[in-house]
């Protein structure tokens, strides 16, 4: 699958004024709008989308930020203040169901807008993802990663905040790649060290990065592909990838990315 | 009898003295906000005993789980022979329990097995943290009261089970010697091996030992009892209810502040804010996050007092792995210590008095932020303690009380606020990723 080539993707406003109502939101998030590497993710996960025929759309310029990295950092008024207005956003649109590529995204729209009057039922895309393949709905092929060695670096706020383990390694396994575990993986595993609003200032003082760590326990796997599922881990190792100087051999790659250059 | 008599004192003093040491603790705690935490009564009690009870978080870290398993079982099996002791103690009478006739030496051996254990597991504990000096156990937090308070308890508890063996030994030999005093129950298993140790020494000197090892064992429990409440080892009592009030459901589930919900509801809808019903509940609007250890929850101040200072939670914390100031393990030992500090204050000064320090003389902000919320500390926690909460807290104080969050963090809250995103773009490009 392509991801040179323009691809078309419905608008929540334009189905609603032609009275549409698609059945998803897919939630985009900042890091999938803005950062020119995860918006390939987006786009991956959309062309996907499309492949599979859901019906969904995006809030496109009607997005806004969560309020996640305000409440992690303190700031709970701006927290709140995102949430109550994008709840009234979703009320408009009478959305019920959100499918997010981003797992800080996933977590407050599933644990802590119920709180403040928004339930939705809230799927992360790699138990999207890994649910179309069981179901056979979605049949990538095998060839491109066939026998690849394939490391997960577990995101902090899908693995241990909400416990998804088993989604993304069973769709490496499903595309036959290798996967080859870190010694500290799923609920033990260390953080890639941009959550709680470390993505967006400088590190304390230390003596060494967390990227780096993270990354150098990825390496000692030995793999040809650092398999991410969140945009700030992926913005992390692909970081370390890079001060590592390996990325001509190793490749990071988020689960939505190893799908959509299996369907070809 | 006068044996009874000043063991019976010594038995009242030492409850009367540990009754007024929890009540202090128990008073520190109740100087937390309150939180009502009385829901899904079925699941906390399964948590506990998984959790508190089964030790299942333990097993991460084998060798360390396996030791404290041999101390925990063994502290549990050895209270049993503690009943022996206290009910000869109080009517003078000499191994009571010798009426269960064979099984009696059973029960025995079965203690003695795990004596030897705990001391086994004491030694491995000991040359762990003062020979190979797991790297843990030396973080900055850990001054020389925290590395001493360790050794202390270990040495006491190798200390106390040696003084039940020896008992024992001292005991077996004069059984065998058809000492008047000392009826015949069958052999104890671990005791009787050491019997050649003592077998030189007279019947006098024998029934000396073990009365002294007697004496040594009750009065060395009994101050131990009392040293606890004032030590990590206060782990011993409070886990089990730690565990039953912590967080239930994902780990990424921050506590909301319904306080701010009002007012950001009236900012809003400023028409909301003349229909009273909207306003919700009438309660006033304090200090937001926490200045002090007052302005935390009485769960999180039971998690300070609960800490052994293991140190789990720091060996797993990115930031601190990589260098970083900041470490779970001393938040949550700041907590404690700073809540000692105030009620101790208060009893000395009356209820309202403030000493003038807060939890931020203890805690610098740079530890503060270099936190990642990764949950890591309260995953490894064997206890359900939860440091990520005490950090929330302190940094909601610092962003909106005081307003001194760092350059960067605060120009990603107005990029927020400005633009919808943490970094300054424009919501007209949120669909440039499909071109």
């Amino acid at each position: 699958m392509s991801t040179k080539e323009k691809i078309s993707v419905p608008v929540m406003a334009e189905l609603a004024a032609r009275g549409e109502k698609p059945e998803y939101l897919f939630w985009v998030g900042c890091a999938g709008a803005f950062d020119d590497r995860y918006k390939k993710v987006t786009k991956a996960f959309a062309s996907i989308l499309n492949h599979l025929g859901t019906s969904y759309a995006v809030l496109g310029t009607e997005e806004t930020c969560t309020g996640d990295p305000a409440r992690r950092a303190g700031n709970e008024m701006l927290f709140q203040m995102q949430a109550l207005q994008l709840i009234e956003l979703f009320e408009a649109y009478e959305i019920k169901k959100i499918i997010t590529i981003c797992p800080h995204c996933y977590n407050v729209f599933k644990n802590e807008y119920p709180e403040l009057g928004g339930s939705y039922e809230v799927i992360s895309y790699v138990d999207f993802l890994q649910s179309s393949i069981e179901s056979g709905s979605l049949k990538p092929h095998t060839g491109q990663f066939s026998g690849a060695r394939i490391t997960y670096h577990d995101p902090c706020y899908l693995g241990r905040a909400n416990e998804i383990y088993e989604s993304p390694r069973k769709v490496i396994k499903a595309l036959n790649g290798q996967l080859i575990e870190m010694e500290r993986n799923k609920h033990l595993a260390l953080c890639c060290g941009a959550g709680g609003g470390q993505m967006f200032k400088e590190a304390e003082k230390g003596d060494k990065e967390v990227f780096i760590e993270r990354t150098e326990e990825a390496i000692k796997t030995n793999p040809e592909v650092i398999a991410t599922a969140c945009p700030f881990c992926m913005t992390m190792m692909t970081d370390g990838i890079k001060y590592k100087n390996r990325e001509n051999d190793i490749k990071n790659y988020d689960i939505a990315e190893l799908i959509a250059l299996s369907l070809g | 009898m006068i044996a009874n008599f000043i063991f019976s004192l010594l038995l009242i003093a030492a409850a009367w003295l540990f009754t007024k040491n929890i009540q202090r603790i128990a008073g520190n705690i109740k100087l937390g906000k309150p939180v009502q935490i009385d829901d899904n009564k079925g699941q906390r009690w399964k948590n506990m005993f998984r959790v508190a009870i089964g030790q299942s978080k333990m097993t991460t870290r084998p060798i360390s789980a396996i030791m404290h398993l041999f101390v925990y079982v063994g502290f549990i099996v050895i209270n049993i022979e503690m009943i022996e002791i206290l009910v000869d103690g109080i009517l003078g009478t000499h191994r009571i329990l010798a009426f269960l006739g064979s099984i009696y030496p059973i029960l025995i051996s079965v203690f003695e097995i795990f004596a030897v254990l705990v001391i086994l597991a004491c030694v491995v504990f000991l040359v762990r943290r003062n020979v190979i000096r797991l790297r843990r156990f030396w973080n900055r937090e850990m001054t020389s009261w925290p590395r001493s308070d360790a050794n202390i308890i270990l040495i006491t508890e190798i200390l106390l089970m040696t003084s039940i063996l020896v008992m024992n030994a001292a005991d077996g030999l004069l059984q065998s010697r058809g000492n008047e005093y000392y009826a015949a129950m069958g052999s104890f298993l671990i005791s009787d091996l050491m019997q050649p140790l003592f077998a030189g020494m007279s019947d006098g000197g024998l029934i000396i030992l073990e009365r002294a090892g007697w004496w040594f064992h009750i009065i060395g429990v009994l101050i131990f009892l009392n040293y606890i409440p004032y030590s990590k080892h206060f782990h011993v009592f409070l886990s089990f209810p730690n565990v039953y009030y912590s967080k239930l459901g994902p780990l990424g589930k921050m506590p909301n502040m319904p306080a701010i919900t009002n007012e950001v509801k009236m900012m809003l809808d400023p028409d909301a804010a003349l229909q009273p019903e909207a306003s919700g509940s009438e309660e006033e609007i304090g200090q937001f996050g926490a200045k002090d250890a007052t302005d935390l929850n009485w769960k999180q101040l039971m998690d300070a007092y609960t800490c052994t200072e293991c140190g789990r939670c720091t060996s797993a914390c990115p930031a601190n792995i990589t260098g970083k100031k900041l470490s779970p393990r001393k938040i949550v030992m700041d907590v404690r210590d700073r809540i000692e500090e105030v009620g101790k204050y208060i009893r000395k000064h009356g209820k309202d008095a403030e000493d003038g320090q807060t939890l931020f003389d203890r805690i610098k902000d740079e530890e503060l932020w270099a936190c990642t919320t990764c949950n890591a500390c309260v995953q490894e926690c064997p206890v359900n303690i939860d440091p990520l909460a005490i950090i929330l807290e302190l940094r909601r104080y610092l962003v909106m009380e005081k307003a001194s969050a760092p350059g960067e963090i605060n120009a990603t809250f107005s990029n927020i606020e400005n633009n919808g995103a943490p970094w300054q773009f424009s919501n007209e490009d949120r669909l440039q990723w499909a071109g």
